[in-house]
């Protein structure tokens, strides 16, 4: 391709040579990783993975479209209870699970979505955290039925005589689940639907008056992002070997939110980035802790949410562009120090 | 429905109204949703645990002292954090709300441990059922709290009415721009309006300590308050009132013949659905509301 014009160059996936070797490099990175990492840095990777899957889904949702959902917890809750439900009542291979579990997803977009046709800001964040406590009622109420005390056990998914149980077996099909939904968010962002979305964060009226169809566009973000969170959650529930509905509290919701924050606002990097931040910040708290006296030493979890209410206070003041944010003006301090100090 | 059910509605509802008070003084003022009015009911509560540390044999004297952290709680809580969020985007004083109930989560569990305190214990208070009609039973305590959240609404209605400040908030809650080009202090109003909001809440949080302990689960039934001030409509005290009585009544009914677990669900629903119907709430103003 000689001479692309501005917008095949703007679909191009791999964009310039440096791009092409970044990413090249990054992949040899992360396949190796798995080879070199202790069994415990595989689990945190893997947790990372995971919850980048649930964080990119709702940065599609809000960093992109704008719709600001409190939804996460819920749908993440549905994805796993709907694996836990078919194993347990019908024993349920994997390859009928997650379909199931993204269809229910599908669905719930549609549920959590509806309300955005008719309310913004503020009331659909409400009308989200009403959706989240009906949905953990719905698994509550399942337990209870069941007298399933102690949540459901689910065993690992298995294909042929193969068992998926190692934590590098789990890297890799996690590492190929959170590229996929990359793939897709970066390929949303670049059509035509992700600048549909766009024109809806910056103004809906805008958008409608320009001939963007609002109202399946704002429907479309939900159910994506849904179908996504769902599966992650489905994900989790093999991963885990073990659905609780104690496992989806608010403070779950506000976990991923903060991701999406932290991380920055509208970036797909910053998402990752995010989820790495806040699964790996219960760890450095608790590392954090072991020098502190004994009387902190023994309410790490009390601790912990402290300095994360702290954190994403000091993000939202200080720092509202978030990690990418930094890493975007580090970088230009860089390259202008460079520049002043070539001429 | 039986008339004991009928006191236990009220009871809840009075919980309910005199906690989504202050959701309403601080939304109808500042246009600030505060997703952490929960906790900081839990820190009023914790409060009074403190006070009574302090002055076990003067109940009157912890009771009014904690009373007045609770007051000073809210306008620290404006002075340090809110106020540098005045101008930003509804979400980011939102999700500030939020980050500062997982905060004062945390910091209360470390203060005070995840160990139950009985403040009514340590003033040497019994919780003696009072028997209000014949056959209907309510603990004292709940019978307190009904009576406080008659003063404190009637209180917060004579306020805003007829006082000074309590017109200065009105007008900052209508147009701020002009209310603040007929010389009001803005700042001023706002951290009034919070401190305020945070006084009522500790009220709630120290009778119901005064009732039943306290606890760090206690910021729950913040939440669940909630759906009251919404279903009334964000912005309108007498809506808080109805809307605590509708949300109650639906919660004691849920729970009495359908399934207790609907407890923590029944409030969300009655929000889901006025949610659908009608956005700004039963005595709302609508053209405040931020719709499509």
């Amino acid at each position: 391709m000689k001479d692309p014009s501005p917008y095949a160059r703007e679909l191009a996936l791999f964009g310039t040579r440096t791009r092409r070797i970044r990413l090249a490099g990054a992949a040899v990175v992360l396949l190796a990783l798995p080879f070199v990492a202790t069994p415990f840095l595989l689990d945190l990777a893997n947790q990372v993975l995971l919850a980048s899957i649930g964080a990119l889904a709702l940065m599609l949702l809000t960093g992109f479209a704008g719709l600001i959902s409190l939804g996460s917890a819920g749908l993440l809750a549905a994805g796993a209870y709907t694996v836990g439900v078919l194993v347990r009542e019908i024993g349920a291979p994997f390859w009928v699970t997650l379909p199931a579990a993204s269809a229910i997803g599908a669905c719930l977009g549609l549920v959590f979505g509806l309300p955005s046709l008719r309310l913004r800001g503020l009331y659909l964040a409400i009308s989200t955290l009403g959706l989240h406590f009906v949905v953990i009622y719905l698994g509550g109420e399942y337990e209870a039925r069941e007298t399933l005390s102690t949540g459901i056990m689910i065993d690992s998914p298995s294909l042929g005589g193969w068992t998926l149980s190692s934590g590098r077996a789990w890297y890799f099909v996690l590492l190929a689940f959170a590229a996929l939904a990359l793939l897709i968010s970066v390929n949303l962002q670049r059509t035509r639907t992700g600048r549909a979305w766009r024109a809806l964060r910056e103004r809906d009226v805008v958008a409608g008056a320009l001939g963007i169809d609002v109202q399946r566009f704002k429907l479309m973000a939900f159910v994506v992002s849904a179908t996504m969170t769902a599966v992650a959650g489905a994900l989790f529930a093999y991963f885990r070997n073990f659905v609780s509905i104690d496992a989806f509290s608010l403070y779950l919701t506000v976990q991923y939110v903060a991701m999406i924050i932290i991380g920055g606002m509208g970036s797909l990097a910053g998402a990752v980035l995010g989820a790495g931040f806040v699964i790996l910040f219960p760890y450095v708290i608790e590392a954090i802790a072991g020098y502190l006296p004994e009387r902190f030493g023994n309410t790490v979890f009390a601790l912990d949410y402290a300095a994360f209410g702290a954190v994403m206070i000091l993000f939202l003041l200080l720092e509202p562009a978030g990690l990418i944010g930094i890493w975007h003006r580090v970088k230009n301090a860089v390259v202008a120090r460079r520049g002043a100090s070539a001429s | 429905m039986s008339l004991q059910l009928l006191a236990n509605v009220f009871v809840l509802a009075a919980i309910y109204a005199l906690v989504s008070a202050g959701y309403v003084l601080v939304y109808r003022v500042s246009r600030v949703l505060n997703l952490a009015h929960g906790e900081l009911m839990m820190v009023g509560a914790y409060f009074l645990v403190a006070t009574t540390g302090l002055f076990a044999g003067n109940p009157l004297l912890a009771l009014l002292l904690a009373a007045m952290c609770g007051l000073v709680m809210g306008i620290v809580v404006y002075a340090v954090l809110m106020r540098w969020m005045t101008g930003e985007a509804v979400l980011a004083a939102v999700l500030i709300t939020i980050a500062l109930g997982i905060l004062l989560r945390g910091l209360t569990i470390l203060v005070w441990t995840t160990q139950q305190f009985y403040p009514a214990a340590a003033f040497g208070w019994r919780n003696p059922p009072v028997a209000i009609a014949p056959g209907v039973r309510i603990s004292a305590a709940s019978l307190a709290m009904v009576f406080l959240t008659i003063v404190v609404y009637l209180a917060l209605f004579v306020f805003l009415q007829f006082t000074r400040w309590g017109v200065r908030m009105r007008a900052a809650g209508q147009n701020p721009l002009l209310a603040e080009q007929r010389g009001i202090r803005l700042h001023g109003v706002y951290a009034f309006a919070w401190g305020l909001s945070t006084f009522t809440a500790s009220l709630a949080g120290m009778l119901l300590a005064l009732d039943s302990g306290v606890e760090s689960t206690m910021a729950t039934i913040g939440l669940k308050a909630f759906p009251a001030a919404l279903v009334g409509g964000l912005d309108s005290l007498l809506g808080a009132a109805v809307g605590a009585l509708i949300v109650a009544a639906a919660e004691i009914a849920a729970i009495e013949y359908v399934d207790p677990l609907l407890s923590d669900v029944v409030p969300f629903l009655v929000l889901l659905i006025i949610l659908a119907i009608r956005p700004w709430g039963l005595f709302g103003s609508r053209e405040q509301l931020d719709r499509v």
